[in-house]
């Protein structure tokens, strides 16, 4: 990336990474990874030894670090695409919900109500400058 | 002549699904979303569609990021649901319509839309949700499908006005079919929803009733929201919203709304609905 380039316009936008070429780039392996999870098979041998498993894809080490730990925002930061990670939470049986409190950094009950609370609220929400 | 009668918009949250496969719909949680479409599903049984065009979009399942179609029209005789990590939903095949999707292909591309053309695919939450929601629980699919897959997931999806005019590049493809068919068009995804990062569960109703209005009475000006305004203001995920403007664009100008539904939340995502039938038909 051009160090001149300026940043779309898109990246003012808080706790958000928008999934545009560079991270598709970035993450092209890691998402591969990820869908490799859709099968069974892949599935068992993942959960039987992780690392090993991941050797079989051209990974960074922060992505493979990212994935070990369960870092669900660092896989984002690596690159990954949720619709993507979400398929290492189905192996871990885990709901949708609970990664998402994960990466906003509550517990699930909390989450829990603040969506049945309706939802995060966009006052305060649209833009870096915005948020405090 | 086919012709389009009436459209549909609706979420599709993939939660929604795992409710009715697991017979939670009685659940006070789930009961207040599901009572939004009993409307639906008794109109849409007395107005028995011949053929369904349903667009969604696909999540990291038939198309990974090895191939990523902006617009893939569904070709097949049938379409299997996916195993999305948990298995098939417990739902019918659906069946497609090859006939009538061909014809829209060819007539879309010769009129400069590039659509991809697929003659395989497994299909996901993304359309079956709608299915459940809009038909209920049958043993079989009431009519044929014909599978709109538009992509959502990598940025940039295509923008609203891009899928307005392939809504009327549809219109126009179904009015040229020379069997006599009585089509309905379903828009399905969004509405507010983000489901990744720090900003997860944000949900925004002020703008989600304001996109319901102008698809009713200002679809035009719906067609000139940028992709910022999606993402910032409707979350991430939101943007899946693009895909209700191919439904509005298939329809005439002059709708009248038959039923409108909104409740936050199911799962992450606020569920919009509603259903729209041109004043003419």
């Amino acid at each position: 990336m051009a160090q001149d380039k300026p940043l779309p316009a898109y990246e003012d936008i808080p706790g958000t990474l928008v999934f545009d070429s560079n991270r598709s780039r970035q993450g092209f392996w890691l998402n591969q990874f990820c869908m490799s999870l859709m099968k069974d098979e892949n599935r068992q041998e993942f959960r039987a030894d992780e690392a090993k498993y991941l050797d079989k894809w051209d990974l960074t080490e922060a992505q493979r670090q990212s994935v070990l730990k369960r870092d669900w925002n660092g896989m984002l930061q690596n690159g990954a695409n949720i619709y993507f990670t979400a398929k290492i939470a189905a192996t871990d049986a885990l709901s949708f919900q609970h990664i998402a409190a994960l990466m906003s950094g509550v517990t699930q009950p909390e989450y829990a109500a603040m969506m049945l609370a309706g939802g995060r609220s966009i006052e305060g929400n649209r833009s870096k400058s915005e948020k405090k | 002549m086919a012709r389009i009668i009436a459209g549909v918009g609706t979420s599709h949250v993939p939660a929604i699904g795992a409710a009715l496969d697991l017979g939670k719909t009685a659940e006070p949680y789930w009961k207040r979303v599901f009572d939004g479409y009993e409307f639906v599903k008794k109109w849409i049984a007395e107005e028995k569609p011949d053929v369904v065009i349903l667009v969604f979009n696909d999540h990291a399942t038939a198309f990974s990021l090895e191939l990523i179609p902006t617009f893939a029209i569904g070709t097949a005789a049938e379409f299997k649901p996916a195993d999305e990590g948990w298995g098939p939903r417990p739902v019918p095949v659906v069946k497609g319509h090859p006939e009538l999707a061909w014809h829209i292909a060819q007539s879309a591309i010769l009129d400069e839309f590039d659509m991809t053309i697929v003659n395989k695919m497994d299909v996901d939450h993304g359309l079956t949700v709608p299915m459940s929601l809009i038909f209920g629980q049958p043993d079989a699919w009431p009519c044929p499908v014909i599978p709109l897959a538009v992509n959502v997931v990598q940025y940039p999806p295509p923008t609203g006005n891009r899928c307005y005019n392939l809504g009327k590049a549809i219109r126009k493809a179904v009015e040229s079919f020379d069997q006599d068919l009585k089509v309905m068009i379903f828009g399905t995804g969004g509405m507010s929803h983000q489901l990744q990062g720090p900003r997860a569960g944000l949900i925004n109703s002020e703008f989600d009733n304001a996109f319901l209005d102008g698809l009713v009475q200002d679809p035009a000006a719906l067609t000139k929201i940028p992709h910022l305004d999606y993402m910032r203001e409707a979350g991430s995920e939101g943007i899946e919203l693009v895909m209700w403007l191919i439904m509005r664009g298939a329809l005439d100008d002059d709708v009248e709304q038959l039923h409108r539904f909104y409740t936050v939340p199911a799962s992450n995502t606020a569920v919009g609905h509603i259903v729209l039938k041109n004043v003419a038909a």
